[in-house]
């Protein structure tokens, strides 16, 4: 017999075993630091956009659960390349998902492979690990310098 | 190896009949029969307490001290009596000493808050130590901070005992109080208290003991500890939870501003100025949690039927059978190995985060604490940022902690 969950999918095992984009950034343009006192996790967001509102570089650094890891690694992998905008309207999608406001089998949405962390919907205690690293990118957009999921 | 039976024949458990005296115990989550194993953050109560709650609500209830009619004055009388048989419990013999509160961390506050504002003068020094839970750090860190006077911290080993020799450094004539955990809620470690207070008491300090963990576990004597205040809260030892205690050496508590204010509290208000009662009522304003005041006296009575010393020993030896299954898992690391410990077992799980430990331990209705304990200067020492902690009272049972053995090593195939 073996855990077997929604939430704990291959894909999201993998990006917490090999998080991508998991590394420090010196010279990026915006950066935070997020915090889930719940639990423990920390992670640094950096982010380095261009004139156009491009984000042209994004990773993490931290510690932090299986979900926040691969939450934030799997959201780095997707929005490189996207403009602050496009940025913004999936925090509100991913956001709304993980609280089950916004159903991305039913409604158009720009969510992409992250819709797996719809799972999340299921651990009301571990929401807050899955959006840990995309409140902490609304902070740095605004570029305020820590969030708190609390 | 040490089974179930065993331990609690030598303890003198009857632990069939205990574990049905707690309606909790047999409950199912996910059709799976509830291991839990949380009980330093709160315990399940027996049925003798949810009785005479019941019984208090629905044929005793009255406000207590304030009606004249007789209602009131039978609900006062067995409220009262709560607080003789606290003291007895704890080793006392004047129950004006016995304040009640709605549990440790307000029993904390209204000693640095009212200690602090009679006692403390700016340049005062207040010794706590790496090992405390935020309630014990909190209070007295704005205390500090208002009376302009200066915390120093002792440190623990890597073991998480309190360093003895470093304390000793820092205690002076300018230390004004110490106050210190009895058991971590985090480590499980039991601090050598009796020397701590007499060491304190050398130098003219006062001592306040956080007993929040030690209460359900150690037999108490107050009177031999000589210690000024003890904390602890009744939802940790069976009770409801809402209702908390405050020992205070009474000469200190007469010569102490209250702390909250309102009724019952006073013996002559005019808009100009306001006289207060001596202690406990001083410390009691406002209606009291009278109901768990009730279901705390029951939980002492079910606890000195089943003989605290018994259930000491019990405990000790399901600790004992605990870190040894637990120290047989390859990648797990207890964080908290000192000589003298309670029944709490907190570790840390190579490459796995304590929440997906417990989010996925839940699936086989395994309650197990993972997180920073309120205590994050004790995370930082031991440079984790949470551990997963499993804590014992006296109806667990070796087959309990098979479970989370067995558990764990799901987890770490999930992970693998």
């Amino acid at each position: 017999m073996s855990y077997q969950s929604e939430l704990y999918q291959q894909v999201i095992l993998d990006h917490n075993k090999n998080p991508r984009n998991f590394r420090r950034l010196e010279q990026g343009t915006h950066f935070c630091d997020g915090r889930n006192p719940l639990c423990g996790d920390e992670l640094t967001l950096y982010l380095n956009v261009n004139n156009d509102d491009i984000i042209e570089d994004i990773c993490f650094y931290g510690s932090g659960c299986a979900i926040s890891k691969a939450s934030a690694s799997m959201m780095t992998t997707n929005l490189k390349g996207k403009s602050i905008d496009q940025a913004k309207v999936m925090f509100e999608e991913f956001h709304k998902m993980v609280l089950g406001e916004f159903e991305p089998d039913q409604q158009e949405h720009h969510l992409g492979k992250l819709t797996i962390f719809m799972g999340v919907r299921e651990f009301p205690s571990r929401t807050k690990c899955a959006s840990l690293s995309w409140h902490t990118l609304i902070c740095a957009i605004e570029k305020k310098q820590e969030t708190s999921t609390e | 190896m040490a089974n179930t039976k065993s331990i609690a024949a030598d303890s003198q458990i009857d632990i069939e009949s205990i574990r049905k005296d707690f309606p909790m115990l047999s409950t199912k989550l996910n059709d799976k029969p509830l291991v839990y194993l949380d009980s330093a953050a709160t315990t399940h109560k027996p049925w003798s307490v949810i009785e005479a709650v019941k019984t208090f609500e629905s044929q005793h209830y009255a406000t207590v001290r304030r009606g004249a009619y007789k209602l009131g004055e039978l609900a006062t009388t067995q409220y009262e009596g709560v607080r003789k048989k606290i003291a007895q419990f704890i080793g006392i013999e004047d129950p004006r000493q016995i304040i009640f509160t709605s549990g440790t961390t307000q029993s904390i506050n209204l000693v640095a808050y009212s200690f602090g504002k009679r006692y403390i003068q700016a340049g005062d020094e207040v010794i706590i130590s790496t090992m405390e839970h935020h309630a014990n750090i909190i209070p007295w860190q704005i205390m500090c901070e208002d009376r302009g006077a200066i915390l120093k911290v002792v440190p623990v080993n890597d073991e998480g005992e309190f360093q003895m020799d470093e304390y000793e450094k820092l205690l002076n004539k300018k230390t004004k109080i110490v106050s210190v955990t009895h058991v971590s809620n985090a480590l499980g470690t039991i601090n050598p208290i009796k020397d701590i207070i007499f060491k304190a008491h050398s130098v003219g300090a006062k001592v306040m003991i956080d007993g929040a963990q030690s209460t359900p576990h150690i037999g108490l004597n107050l009177k031999e500890l000589d210690c000024e205040f003890y904390a602890f809260s009744g939802h940790k030892m069976y009770a409801p939870s809402g209702i908390g205690v405050l020992y205070g050496k009474y000469e200190l508590l007469e010569d102490m501003p209250p702390y909250v204010t309102g009724g019952e509290m006073i013996n002559l208000v005019t808009f100009e100025r306001t006289t207060y009662t001596k202690p406990p009522a001083r410390f009691e304003a406002g209606t009291p949690p009278i109901t768990q005041v009730i279901g705390l006296g029951e939980a002492i009575d079910y606890i000195t039927k089943i003989g605290i010393s018994n259930i000491e020993a019990y405990e000790h030896k399901l600790l004992e059978y605990g870190t040894s299954v637990l120290s047989g898992i390859k990648g797990l690391k207890l964080i908290g190995t000192a000589k003298n410990k309670a029944s709490i077992l907190s570790f840390s799980l190579d490459n796995v985060h304590p929440h997906d430990i417990i989010t996925l331990l839940d699936q086989d209705a395994i309650c197990v604490r993972g997180g920073h304990h309120c205590a994050q200067p004790t995370m930082k020492r031991f440079c984790v940022p949470a551990t997963t902690r499993a804590s014992l009272a006296f109806y667990n049972t070796c087959e309990d902690l098979d479970m989370l053995v067995k558990g764990i090593q799901k987890v770490q195939e999930v992970f693998s």
